[in-house]
């Protein structure tokens, strides 16, 4: 039986910034997950903002964890090398009676400690952002509301929690929790029982089934989709920062802002739905977004749109973000309600959890050797005609491009494959290089990177997934 | 027997119809003109294609190579003459137009590479 | 970094490249070089592996491969060079140099006094018409699909729905049934065909396989791999008929819903793009709107018939070697080329007549298919040329010829009217 101190569940923002901060002690960490892959699965179909908090409830949790995390960020991104910029929100009141919410919401900001909320008039936000609606009265401005690469924040959390001794399991899925004496005991999964002192339960949407297994489920998730177009990187009618409605008392609305790589992101719906793995775009739900979004920017060309996804947030009910340690179940730690601020809050969230647990009597020490900093990989069409030319030299294979749309090399590609917690499938390649995240969304790449990874995985392409198992990419040969 | 045709000698697509027995044909209505019309009765008659496939390549798992019909052959062999290339690979090099398989079913027509390789 | 000369530079080696190339070099372009982002010269011909090629041109029905070959033949013999898998990167119009990557050389600059854009196009996606539903494997463009199944040895799928009626979708109708798959139904928004008539005949009605116009594909369902479409017919605005929606069962779609010109470089190079072609604007010469960068085939606008990417690339091949020679005549007059009636585009998009004699042919494409019409093109009133046509129709390029030196006017249009 594999023994250990920590087993996290889930390997998701929050799970891996939970496992790369307990990394940081002298202590053993399994990170569980029924993907073949870390990046969850809220974590990554979301907008990729990082919040302020700037609209929280004031004094609950969530609002504690978000306002602490975004300023986190700054050096985040520097040691674990994640593309993000803070290009800021503005929220433009459009009519009259949004006009006159906009006190209320920045007194909201305030009891929230953030007090870098602005107001600006309607001439002045039409000047940072031309193609905001002429008939903008005024609005806010809230400087530090920031975009990420969400697939690169947690793969470099995951990498970095591997670089420090954090063993993962991935296509592995947690059947069972045992406890003994009202302690955990292990945790049963599909490759065999983990002898644990802790149980961390970031399962997100799967985070009431998990808590069922030791009894703890006082709640339930219910998934709320978010739909959202991704356009193109030359569409003809673009905005420089996150333009976020006023929000309603029914929805928070549709925002639209730019990508970390250049795309437009428009959206989300929110729509509460019982199934866990409907991820399908409908659509209505498209449509709404098209409708919503164009009171805000109306020029937006929803025609250029290269894609489209659904991501679901795992609310809860009862609401709330709660991160619980029980009395009468030592070892255990639930975390529930982690929606659609998870991913700015999870770096907060780790370091969160690992004092609860320190506070708990956990008593583990501090490593000597920490290692704080992570590399990404080389992005070769960021690079200077100099250095591309020096890159390709030294290793040829980063004059073969691959994906012509984001200008991506094979060489890029291999280093997503076999760097530790390297890519296994077409949407991990997809998820750490961007090939095939461009305007032809694989068409010209796809069929490279299919015999790419079989050649380089040592595998049939038969068994080549586009994610987890079952997604097979393709039937057999033409020609046996 | 009629057979309704559609012709694919010029974009207009004339929808013609053609009654016959035992490969003679009777009546023929439809047709927008003289090419038309031969188009039709060979169609009823005997339809014959051009089949283009590939065959394996001895010794290479990720390349294949393009055959063709040096003719066009009778569309009802078009399968069994599928099944008797998918059993055929060749050796390299392959100089475009040599003749892979010869007189394939007994059709009287070659099947022939479409493409040089060394 | 590397640096080349040369007289007349081509960026793409597909059947554009390979004809602007043989043709610069005929007319007296010492230099030619075509540089290929593939291992090997034909461009997308290598993957058509099926005849319908060449039938205007040489007379006979060939396919993709041969109807490359006997131009790289020609290439071969007239000492055309080219480097090969070399990507891209930045055309520099002002200074008339190509940037491209080769794992060789490292990053190679060539410097030339013409240059020919011939990139080509890239197919339209399932997410850029929006078809709402699941991500699953199992969900490709018919192209990608023919380079798997032809050029790599692998088949994608066993149960398959086509989505677009257009020529390479029809085309893998065939290719997939003959090698085993079953293609249940292709699904076409219009109600009119989209690619040939003959493909239609030949690809789908010789298999049975259905061809449902007027339909679309309202959702993808599956979540690890295709389990099936929900397809319903369409109303006159081109609205799914919820009510009719009915489940079909696959795992494998194909989308054939369009090419677009691949016009990334351009765009970057700072040349007007024509908003209706996708394609830079373009004259007679085929140049662009950059002197000394000219451009054909598909990256201009989207053709019918390999044998018209031929014709109009040794257009831009002979203007680009005269303009490389500095013989390529000077305009004295520019004539506007505009749309009439049932004329969606017209290509060249605008006339720099010269003082030298010049037949040109404008190509375009009507808006919906029509029998018994006369094409017409008029300079201001008058009717400078007509041609009947039995039938015209969205999928099929049109052509007519006008002498340019005969032009009075500052403007021709082309239009399609019913006979009289």
């Amino acid at each position: 039986m594999l023994k250990t101190n920590v087993v996290v569940i889930g390997a998701g923002a929050v799970g891996c910034a939970v496992a790369r901060e307990l990394s940081k002690y002298n202590v053993n960490v399994i990170v569980v997950d029924k993907n073949e892959d870390v990046g969850g699965d809220a974590s990554k179909s979301n907008s990729a903002i990082i919040h302020t908090g700037y609209d929280a409830t004031p004094g609950t949790l969530e609002s504690q964890l978000v306002v602490a995390a975004n300023p986190m960020y700054d050096e985040i991104v520097r040691d674990l090398d994640v593309p993000f910029k803070r290009i800021g929100a503005i929220l433009p009141a459009i009519t009259d009676e949004q006009f006159e919410k906009l006190p209320a919401i920045k007194e909201k900001a305030f009891k929230n400690h953030v007090y870098d909320v602005e107001f600006l008039t309607g001439e002045e936000l039409l000047k940072i952002e031309p193609n905001l609606n002429p008939e903008v009265k005024g609005g806010l401005y809230i400087p530090r509301e920031s975009i990420i690469d969400p697939f690169i924040l947690v793969q470099a959390l995951a990498e970095n929690a591997y670089a420090n001794g954090v063993e993962f399991m991935l296509n592995t899925r947690v059947t069972d929790i045992k406890t003994e004496n009202g302690k955990i005991k292990s945790v049963i999964t599909t490759a065999g029982e983990i002898e644990t002192d802790y149980v961390i339960n970031c399962a997100a949407l799967y985070c009431d089934e998990i808590a069922a297994m030791v009894g703890k489920a006082d709640y339930t998730v219910i998934p709320r989709k978010g739909q959202f177009y991704i356009l193109d990187k030359n569409t003809s009618c673009q905005v420089e920062h996150i333009v976020l409605p006023i929000p309603t008392k029914v929805t928070k609305g549709k925002l639209m802002c730019p990508t970390i790589h250049g795309n437009m992101l428009v959206g989300p719906t929110a729509e509460d739905l019982p199934d866990k793995t409907d991820k399908s775009t409908t659509a209505e739900g498209l449509e709404s977004i098209a409708i919503d979004v164009r009171n805000l920017v109306p020029n937006v060309n929803l025609r250029d749109t290269i894609t489209q996804y659904c991501g679901l947030r795992p609310n809860r009910n009862p609401e709330g973000l709660h991160v619980d340690l029980y009395d009468d179940l030592k070892g255990y730690v639930n975390l529930s309600g982690v929606r659609s601020t998870g991913l700015t809050l999870s770096v907060a969230m780790g370091k969160y959890v690992v004092q609860q647990i320190l506070t708990d009597g956990a008593g583990y020490t501090l490593k000597s050797n920490f290692i704080k900093t992570r590399k990404g990989i080389i992005k070769f069409s960021e690079q200077p005609r100099e250095v591309q030319d020096k890159l390709i030299k030294e290793k040829p294979l980063y004059g073969n491009v691959v994906c012509r749309c984001e200008t991506i090399t094979e060489q890029e590609i291999l280093e997503a494959i076999h760097r530790p917690l390297g890519a296994k499938s077409v949407d991990g390649v997809k998820r750490r290089v961007r090939a095939g995240m461009g305007r032809c969304q694989a068409g010209f790449c796809g069929p490279k990177v299919i015999e790419i990874l079989a050649r380089e995985l040592n595998k049939d392409a038969t068994e080549v997934t586009k994610h987890n198992a079952g997604s097979y990419m393709v039937t057999g040969k033409t020609r046996d | 027997m009629v057979k309704e045709i559609i012709c694919t000698v010029c974009p207009r697509g004339c929808h013609i119809t053609v009654e016959g027995d035992n490969g003679k044909v009777n009546s023929v209505k439809g047709e927008g003109c003289k090419r038309g019309l031969d188009y039709a009765t060979a169609e009823f008659i005997a339809p014959v294609r051009i089949l283009t496939t590939l065959v394996k390549i001895n010794g290479k798992e990720n390349e294949l190579l393009p055959v063709r019909s040096n003719k066009p052959l009778l569309k009802e062999k078009l399968f069994d003459c599928m099944a008797e290339i998918k059993k055929v690979s060749v050796n390299l090099p392959v100089k475009m137009h040599d003749v892979i398989v010869k007189d394939i079913c007994g059709t009287g027509v070659d099947i022939v590479a479409t493409k040089s390789l060394n | 970094m590397y640096n080349i000369k040369c007289d007349v530079a081509i960026v793409g080696g597909g059947p554009a490249g390979l004809a602007a190339a043989v043709s610069a070099k005929e007319n007296g372009a010492e230099k030619v070089l075509i540089i290929e982002r593939d291992s090997s010269l034909g461009g997308i011909l290598q993957q058509c592996i099926h005849p319908g090629f060449g039938l205007t041109r040489f007379k006979e029905e060939l396919t993709g491969p041969e109807y490359y070959s006997r131009f790289t033949a020609k290439t071969d013999e007239l000492g055309v060079e080219y480097l090969l898998n070399s990507m891209v990167l930045e055309v520099d119009s002002e200074n008339k140099q190509v940037i491209c990557t080769n794992s060789e050389y490292g990053l190679t600059t060539v410097s030339a006094k013409s240059i020919v854009l011939a990139m080509g196009c890239r197919e339209r996606t399932r997410a850029n018409i929006v078809v709402p539903g699941t991500r699953p494997a199992g969900l490709y463009t018919a192209g990608s699909a023919q380079r798997l199944i032809n050029r790599q040895n692998i088949m994608v799928g066993k149960k398959v729905v086509i989505l677009g009626s257009g020529d390479i979708g029809m085309i893998m109708a065939r290719r997939m049934t003959l090698e085993g798959a079953k293609v249940v139904m292709v699904v076409e928004l219009m109600d009119y065909l989209a690619g040939l008539t003959r493909n239609r005949v030949q690809c789908l009605d010789d298999f049975g396989i259905p061809l449902k116009l007027a339909h679309t594909i309202t959702a993808i369902e599956g979540k690890e791999r295709v389990s099936g479409v929900k397809i319903a017919p369409v109303d006159e605005n081109k609205k799914p008929i919820k009510e009719k929606e009915e489940f079909v069962e696959c795992d494998t779609v194909l989308f054939s819903v369009g090419l677009i010109p691949e016009n990334e470089l351009t765009k970057k190079a700072g040349i007007e793009i024509n908003r209706v072609t996708n394609g830079p604007t373009v004259d007679q010469y085929m140049q662009t709107t950059a002197p000394g960068i000219f451009a054909c085939g598909n990256v201009v606008h989207v053709n019918d018939l390999v044998d018209n990417v031929s014709k109009e690339s040794e257009v831009a091949g002979k203007y680009a070697a005269e303009y490389a020679l500095g013989t390529l005549t000077k305009t004295v007059k520019e004539v506007a080329v505009q749309v009439g009636r049932n004329v969606r585009y017209l290509c060249p998009h605008k006339l720099n007549i010269g003082d030298k004699e010049q037949k040109v042919t404008l190509y375009f494409r009507v808006l919906f298919p029509e029998n018994n019409v006369v094409l017409r093109a008029l300079d201001g009133d008058k009717k400078i040329a007509k041609k009947k046509e039995l039938r015209v129709n969205p999928g099929e390029m049109c052509s007519i010829t006008v002498d340019a030196l005969k032009i009075t006017s500052n403007a021709i249009t082309v239009e399609v009217v019913k006979e009289a």
